[in-house]
């Protein structure tokens, strides 16, 4: 039976700064962040992934969704999983699809974003795909783009991945169904992790039954609790009856900044070890948003073993990002937008 | 604005489209058929005729949403089930199912789809209620019944259990 959606009430002069995220009739028009889309909206994210999944498994894995539309990567700070992955699900959906790595290229030579954007979109582009390394760039970009123009964000500085944390969120789904049950803990570099930030505000969203962080001090977050998460500093209290476990790769920058002693002390109170994930419980599933540091964060034998999942999170991305490109660019149409 | 309802016969209409089916068959211009019915109520009828006509390989379901014409118009619909065909269809003579047929839109969103999981050697088509209106060239090979309706008349079909059918008629007055 159709489950009839019930389109969450946006007002229209929201004081809220998500709004940007929605058409004048309240449909999703940009993903810059979690925050804001309310689980309905959420869930209706995962629910049309379920059916993209289904197209990746066929002889032909493209759909006829998007054809003639110009999807743009615009990436300022390196990635080739996430980049890749957008660019797969243009694909898949018969966009065409530009990638520009301006790491290297026109901002270097001086031309200021506004500029660089102009020039794009009068490329006739319909989506940005944005990776940017300053928080609040693809805000930014949100609010000046043409009017047709939807926005995704791919990862902005600290602040939010929500590609990631939905694609974590339908990989959760799938193995273990309804979230209220489960305990998730999210072990690593708290503080500096834009994918962290944005599966709390899933999970939570989700009415996840209980958040759990697993950090040193120096990792986490000051205020974090206001995430509503449990704070934990030892691996084996907070493992304890875990469902769900997120590793977080650790960047080795934060050793330079002397946040960390050492990789080797990391890895003994914090690496996630065939011995530590017994703590965990049996059937508890191991997550990681990749690139995983084998031996820094978590050991070979965990990651490739019988409860990760990280390859499948890999797989899921594509269809959460065909997802989301297809509801966005639904915004500003007819009475399903 | 005024609504009238009158109830179309389910079970009479699916025993026509089997014996026409089961006819076929035995002709021999049907071989092994592999049943797909599109989302939603052509899956209730798909049904219906899998378990009459004893066929051995799963049911196929479509979901034609990402096939659709009207992205541009209408943007993505909200989603039923995804796609479910779990047999090859390379070669292989197929019975498209659905409930209604009348613009022919959905059945050319089908075959776009079923073409992309492989090459059919033939696709036939069963609709429970073939009616006018039709906006494509496209014909059923087997209907339960045909209908001629006015332009603002409308069938509804309900399942899946009990599967029922309504002629709703609604008129400015």
């Amino acid at each position: 039976m159709a489950v009839k959606f019930v389109r969450p009430k946006i007002p229209k002069f929201a004081p809220d700064p998500w709004a940007i995220q929605f058409d004048e009739k309240g449909h999703l028009r940009h993903l810059l962040t979690i925050e804001g889309l309310g689980p309905q909206w959420i869930t209706r994210i995962l629910d049309t992934a379920e059916g993209f999944v289904s197209v990746t498994d066929r002889e032909i894995k493209k759909v006829p969704l998007l054809r003639g539309r110009t999807v743009v990567n615009l990436f300022f700070e390196s990635s080739t999983r996430t980049r890749t992955t957008f660019e797969l699900a243009a694909k898949r959906l018969s966009a065409d699809v530009l990638n520009l790595n301006l790491a290297t290229s026109a901002t270097k030579k001086g031309e200021s974003l506004l500029d660089t954007l102009r020039n794009i979109e009068a490329m006739q582009a319909d989506m940005f795909v944005v990776r940017h390394e300053q928080s609040g760039a693809a805000h930014f970009i949100a609010r000046h783009v043409a009017p047709h123009v939807s926005v995704l964000n791919a990862g902005d500085g600290w602040h939010s991945h929500p590609t990631q944390a939905l694609l974590d969120a339908f990989t959760i789904r799938r193995h273990k169904g309804d979230f209220t049950p489960l305990r998730v803990a999210i072990v690593g570099d708290i503080r500096h992790s834009r994918v962290a930030r944005s599966q709390m505000h899933v999970l939570n969203s989700l009415n996840v039954g209980e958040l759990r962080v697993i950090a040193p001090r120096t990792l986490i977050p000051t205020d974090v609790e206001k995430l509503g998460v449990r704070v934990f500093h030892d691996m084996r209290e907070g493992l304890r009856d875990v469902d769900v476990i997120i590793m977080l790769r650790l960047q080795r920058e934060r050793m330079e900044a002397g946040l960390l002693p050492s990789e080797e002390e990391f890895y003994r109170l914090y690496g996630l070890t065939e011995e530590k994930l017994a703590w965990a419980k049996p059937d508890a599933m191991v997550m990681h948003p990749g690139p995983a540091n084998r031996g820094v964060e978590i050991e070979s034998s965990v990651a490739d073993g019988p409860q990760s999942v990280i390859l499948e999170q890999v797989s899921n991305g594509i269809g959460v990002r065909m997802a989301v490109m297809s509801l966005c660019m639904s915004a500003n149409r007819g009475e399903n937008a | 604005m005024t609504q009238t309802d009158r109830l179309l016969p389910v079970n009479e209409a699916i025993e026509r489209l089997e014996r026409q089916i089961r006819a076929e068959r035995r002709d021999g211009a049907l071989v092994d058929p592999l049943i797909v019915g599109i989302h939603t109520g052509g899956v209730w009828v798909a049904d219906a005729l899998h378990r009459a006509l004893d066929c051995q390989e799963p049911l196929g379901r479509l979901n034609i949403t990402f096939y659709r014409d009207d992205f541009n118009t209408l943007g993505l619909h909200p989603q039923v089930s995804p796609s479910d065909l779990a047999v090859d269809v390379d070669g292989r003579d197929i019975i498209l199912v659905d409930d209604v047929l009348f613009t022919g839109r959905t059945v050319r969103a089908a075959m776009n789809e079923l073409f992309d999981y492989g090459r059919p050697r033939r696709i036939a088509l069963a609709v429970l209620y073939q009616r006018d209106g039709r906006e494509l060239p496209i014909c059923a090979d087997w209907a339960g019944q045909e209908l001629n309706l006015g332009p603002d008349e409308q069938i509804h079909v309900d399942g899946p259990d009990p599967m029922t059918a309504r002629l709703v008629s609604s008129k400015e007055s």
